[in-house]
This record gives C-alpha cells, sequence and structure tokens, in this order.
C-alpha cells in the first residue's frame, strides 16, 4: 500500500512527463484492443457468414472428396446413405454433388465446378428457391463474383460442358435464374449452383452426392461407412491460420507503440533511480530493505500501467464501442482474397481481450520498471544517502 | 554489554578497498553508550565519525570486532534484521534533511509510522505531536521545497522522532543551517533527549553542536583520542 501511495504521489509530481507516458502507453493499450477486435470480429463474422453460406453445422465429406485437388472429385460420390438421406427428407441435411466443369461464357472457356443442391434446402442462405429443378431449361444461380467475371447476368443463357460418369464430356446451356451476392468467396468464385437432381441427371449420378451439408453436428461417435464428418475445427482451421497471419502483421504497428512507451518507461526509471539516490538511501536508513525499495520503484514504473488502463478507458472505451456499433467500411475486393469480409467490419471486443491487453501492458511495464530498478540492490546506502553517484 | 549500555562496541576495525590496497577508516574503537546521553563523536574531515555513525545505524558493517546495538549483535546483523533495527529502534537525521519532496511535512513524518504500520488514527496522533515538538503544526500541508532550511531540518527531527526510538542518530544535522536555526534545533534536540529518554549521538564539527553535548568523543585518523563528560550548568 505504502508503495503505491508513494508511486502515485511521485508519479503526480512528475506531472507532463508522466502524462506523456501514460498517454503514450495508453494508446498502445487502446490499439492492442482495437486490433486484436478487429482481427476477432472478422473471425468471428467469417464464421457467421460462412456457417450461414457454406458449411452449416459441419458436412459429411465422401471419403475420396479433396476440395484442394479437383481430380479427386471423378471419383468423389456415391449414393446417400441412407441416415443422409432420412436427415435430407426432413430438412436437417442439405446433400451436395460437385463436378468438374468448363463454362463458355461470351466465347471465353473458363473453369468451374458444377454444384447440384436440393431446391428445397433452408439450411444454407443461398437463394435455391430461384432453381427449378422441374423445368426443362437447366435453372442456375451464381455469385456475383462469377457474374461480373463471366459477363453475365440474369436470363442470360451460359454453355456449360462436363463430363458424366462414364468420362464422356456432354454440354448444355443454362438460364441464369439468379445472381446472389455474399461475403463467402468459397460458394461464389467459380460455382455454379443447379438443382440437384439435374445434375445427377446430367453426370448419370442419381441419388449421389458428394458432401452434406448438416444443420446440427451429429453425436460423437457417430460414423457413415464410406463418408467423414468434418467439424468447425476442421472447415476453419484456414480461416483461422488466414487471420492469424493478417494479425501477425497488423500487430507489428502495436508493437512498435508499445515499444516505444516501455523505453520511454525504462528511461524515466533509470533517470529517477539516478537522481533519487539520496531518497532512496533514506528509504533504507528508515528500515526498509534494499527489495523492498526495489519494489516501490517497480510499483512506481508498473503504475504508469495502471494509470495507461484508466486513461485509455476514459477515450478508447466510447471510440472502440462506437467502432463495435457502427463497424469499419472495408475496401471493395476484401474478400477476393479468398476469405469471407463483410462490407463492414464489426470488432469484438471480448473481456478475455481486454483484460489479456491490459495485462500484457501492465507486465510489460512492470518488468521494463523492475530492470533499471535492480541497480538499488546494489546501491551503497551510505553514498546514496548523501547523494553520491553510484 | 554493561548495565546500562545500549551499545557496545569492542575492538572495532572499518577497512575499505582502495585501488590495490585498504584504507582504514577506524581502527580498534571500543565504546559504550547508555540509555538517555546526549553524546557527539566530534573530529575533523576524514576522521571516521560518519563511518562510526553508519556501523551504529546498521547501515555498514565492522571488518572486524563487535559490535551490539539495543541488543542485536553485529554476528547476526543480516540485511533483515538491520532493516527491522532500523525502522523499529532507530531514527536518522541527516545534514541534508533527505526529505521527500512530493511529500507533505505531515505525509514525511507520517512515513515511518507507515512502515510499522501503525494505525491511522494512532499514526494521525504521533505526527501531530511530534510537529508540536518541533514547533510545525502550522506547516502540516507544506511540501520540502517551501520550506528554509531550519524548518526542514526541524521536519527531519519530527521524522526521527515521531516514533520515540531509543536511539537517534544525527549526521552534521547543523552544517546547512545559520547559528539562530541550528541553537533552534539543538534546544528541541535536547528538549525531547530529556523529556522522552532517547539516546542522541551526534558526528560533527560545529562547535555549536559541541557546546550542546554532554560527552564529547574525540576522533583522530579512525581511533578515539578522547572521550569525555562534559557537566552541564543547569539554567
Amino acid at each position: 500500500m505504502i508503495a503505491f501511495k508513494l508511486a502515485y504521489k511521485n508519479l503526480m509530481g512528475a506531472g507532463l512527463r508522466t502524462l506523456l507516458i501514460v498517454f503514450v502507453l495508453s494508446l498502445a493499450y487502446v490499439l492492442i484492443v482495437y486490433m486484436n477486435g478487429l482481427y476477432q470480429g472478422w473471425d468471428r463474422q467469417a464464421r457467421i457468414e460462412s456457417i450461414a453460406w457454406e458449411v452449416g453445422d459441419g458436412q459429411y465429406w465422401h471419403e475420396d472428396y479433396d476440395p484442394y485437388d479437383a481430380m479427386t472429385l471423378s471419383d468423389a460420390h456415391a449414393p446417400l446413405p441412407a441416415e443422409l438421406e432420412a436427415s435430407a427428407s426432413e430438412g436437417k441435411a442439405v446433400p451436395i454433388l460437385v463436378t468438374q466443369a468448363t463454362m463458355y461464357p461470351e466465347g471465353r472457356m473458363m473453369g468451374a465446378l458444377l454444384r447440384g443442391i436440393d431446391t428445397r434446402q433452408r439450411i444454407l442462405s443461398l437463394p435455391t428457391e430461384q432453381l427449378d429443378p422441374d423445368s426443362e431449361e437447366i435453372t442456375a444461380i451464381v455469385g456475383t463474383r462469377l457474374a461480373k467475371a463471366a459477363g453475365i447476368q440474369t436470363g442470360d443463357y451460359l454453355l456449360v460442358r462436363w463430363r458424366d460418369v462414364h468420362g464422356t464430356f456432354d454440354a448444355t446451356e443454362v438460364k441464369i435464374a439468379g445472381i446472389f451476392k455474399t461475403t463467402v468467396p468459397a460458394v461464389d468464385m467459380g460455382q455454379i449452383w443447379i438443382p440437384l437432381k439435374k445434375l445427377q441427371e446430367l453426370t448419370g449420378m442419381p441419388g449421389e452426392a458428394t458432401l452434406v451439408v448438416m444443420d446440427e453436428s451429429p453425436e460423437e461417435g457417430t460414423s457413415i461407412a464410406g463418408w467423414e464428418f468434418k467439424g468447425h475445427d476442421y472447415l476453419f482451421k484456414e480461416l483461422e491460420e488466414m487471420i492469424k497471419t493478417k494479425s501477425v502483421g497488423g500487430s507489428i504497428f502495436y508493437i512498435i507503440i508499445l515499444a516505444l512507451a516501455l523505453l520511454a518507461v525504462f528511461d524515466t526509471q533509470v533517470l529517477s533511480i539516478f537522481r533519487r539516490q539520496r531518497e532512496i538511501g533514506t528509504y533504507i536508513a528508515m528500515g526498509m530493505t534494499r527489495k523492498e525499495v526495489v519494489g516501490i520503484f517497480t510499483v512506481e514504473g508498473g503504475m504508469h500501467a495502471i494509470l495507461a488502463v484508466i486513461l485509455g478507458a476514459a477515450y478508447g472505451f466510447p471510440l472502440l464501442l462506437w467502432t463495435q456499433k457502427s463497424g469499419i467500411k472495408m475496401p471493395e475486393g476484401t474478400d477476393d482474397f479468398g476469405m469471407a469480409a463483410a462490407e463492414h467490419m464489426y470488432p469484438y471486443y471480448s473481456l478475455g481481450l481486454v483484460v489479456g491487453s491490459m495485462i500484457l501492458v501492465m507486465l510489460a511495464t512492470t518488468l521494463v520498471s523492475y530492470m533499471p530498478s535492480r541497480k538499488i540492490s546494489k546501491m551503497n546506502p551510505n553514498d546514496a544517502i548523501r547523494g553520491k553517484i553510484q | 554489554m554493561k548495565n546500562g549500555s545500549i551499545i557496545t562496541i569492542e575492538n572495532l576495525v572499518k577497512s575499505f578497498p582502495i585501488g590495490g590496497g585498504e584504507f582504514t577508516a577506524l581502527n580498534g574503537i571500543t565504546l559504550d553508550f547508555e540509555k538517555g546521553e546526549f553524546s557527539g563523536i566530534v573530529g575533523p574531515s576524514g576522521s571516521g565519525k560518519t563511518t562510526l555513525l553508519n556501523i551504529l545505524g546498521s547501515l555498514d558493517s565492522p571488518s572486524k570486532g563487535q559490535t551490539n546495538v539495543l541488543g542485536t549483535d553485529s554476528s547476526a546483523m543480516n540485511p533483515k534484521v538491520a532493516a527491522t533495527l532500523r525502522k523499529k529502534h532507530i531514527g536518522f537525521i541527516f545534514q541534508t534533511y533527505n526529505l521527500m519532496p512530493v511529500y507533505t511535512v505531515y505525509e514525511n513524518v507520517e512515513f515511518p509510522l507507515l512502515l510499522l504500520k501503525i494505525p491511522a488514527s494512532e499514526r494521525k496522533k504521533a505526527v501531530l505531536e511530534a510537529l508540536e515538538w518541533v514547533g510545525l503544526t502550522d506547516k502540516i500541508k507544506s511540501k520540502p521545497p517551501m520550506l528554509s532550511g531550519g524548518e526542514s531540518q526541524r521536519v527531519a527531527i519530527a521524522r526521527a522522532m515521531v516514533k520515540k526510538p531509543d536511539l537517534v542518530l544525527a549526521d552534521e544535522p547543523t552544517a546547512n543551517l545559520d547559528a539562530e536555526n541550528s541553537h533552534h534545533i539543538l534546544q528541541t534536540m535536547e528538549k525531547l533527549n530529556k523529556d522522552l529518554q532517547t539516546t542522541f549521538v551526534f558526528a560533527t564539527h560545529d562547535e555549536k553542536v559541541i557546546g550542546y553535548l554532554r560527552r564529547i568523543i574525540r576522533l583522530e585518523d579512525g581511533a578515539v583520542v578522547s572521550d569525555e563528560n562534559v557537566k552541564k550548568q543547569e539554567p
């Protein structure tokens, strides 16, 4: 308690110097919370959007399915097992058949994936109700990215070529029944969605699917022969790694600010110990051990962090709250990098983030304050009392 | 330790390494101090008086010989024991006052009681009493930079006396003061010595201080050359 009281008095006595250090430290604190909040918000938003548009509560994949190897698609399909068939008919699962295709918009040739999906599904946000499974024509929906890249509009006809189950090429025109806007590139770029039954007919794979999106993940231990369940842990691994990579880049910025603030704290401590030798000697003469005096100076330096947190809360709290409510407009095309990104990013500041950042700043400041304070333990108190430079 | 002695020193030697050799600051000192003494270690600069005072105050340790300060033997003196001894039983008064600049007069005087973890109400009573002894009750909210040299030293006396220690060690307490202030603070210390039976040991070469001492120990080149009791006339 004495240490805190004394530290507070000394810091107040230092006036402008304290204010500057505390301000820079608070800036570092607010930036750490902001930047991490932004990445947490992005992660959270991307997960929510991906769940809504692509992954549901997990997916069953045919055992040969590898989304990163298009060559596996010719083998990665099988009739739906009875359990999944039952779930699909109850609306708790969406079977999707995937096959490689080539499209020819305006005479150009572009690679694509034809995806057959049950038009009655309500698990994913894809507007599959725009698809007509009973029409003579093959109706298709595509995302805005593909539409833009291929120069197609609703009502256009698009020539598509694919190989059936026997490897025979076939081609037909599909009618673009709708163009949807999504923040999830994986369901948009190079993806043509048509009714499942139509694709099964075109490929000669009746009743078959490549993957099944689940409304609820199955109980642990449930296994279906020939199919593997992929939960969120697996499906979001790539997203998490991408965000982690981005957050490392972003953290360089606040590490520089924090380093500057810590340098100022360190410098102040060194100066303080140099200038206040007489005071240090007096503490020892009055009955404090050197260890206790080191403690006082460490607390004093560490208290910069406490004041920084208070100051940071004073201006940072309304600022962060505002960014959380109004969001941050992302530059157009951010989601073209391959991860879900909405037009507005809403940072998410969890309690753990705020408290964790607070602890980080406090620990770093205390450590930096402690380092020069150790010099006190080597001081000769008799010389210190007389203010003799040591 | 002799009966009535609160400090015993036997064959004390203190030497410091200098360059490749050694400098002996104190050489074979043997002394006793009794409770309630108002004594001084007197000598020219470099005679070893401050070194002796530091050893008495457990701020330094002897190179050879034995000391026993308030029942604590030098052989048992580790940093923690020494700190406890100073905290509970010894008050210091320095030539340069050594007040804490960011603290008010009240807080400076209160500091030793905070270290002793005395409850707030008792602290307040003791601080006001100590400030009354030195006549500074009107300055409790002032900070050291606003005080004169005499006032600062009176605050330092109040700080040393507030815990009612058994021993007060004063190193050249009047060196930075004019004659009037010197007499004022010496009279204050003399009165406290009589009223509270606190033992005062000075290190000084100031004739004004020497005039107040009841025992004068003269040091020269680290050795005691005389130790005399001065009979004072009662006013």
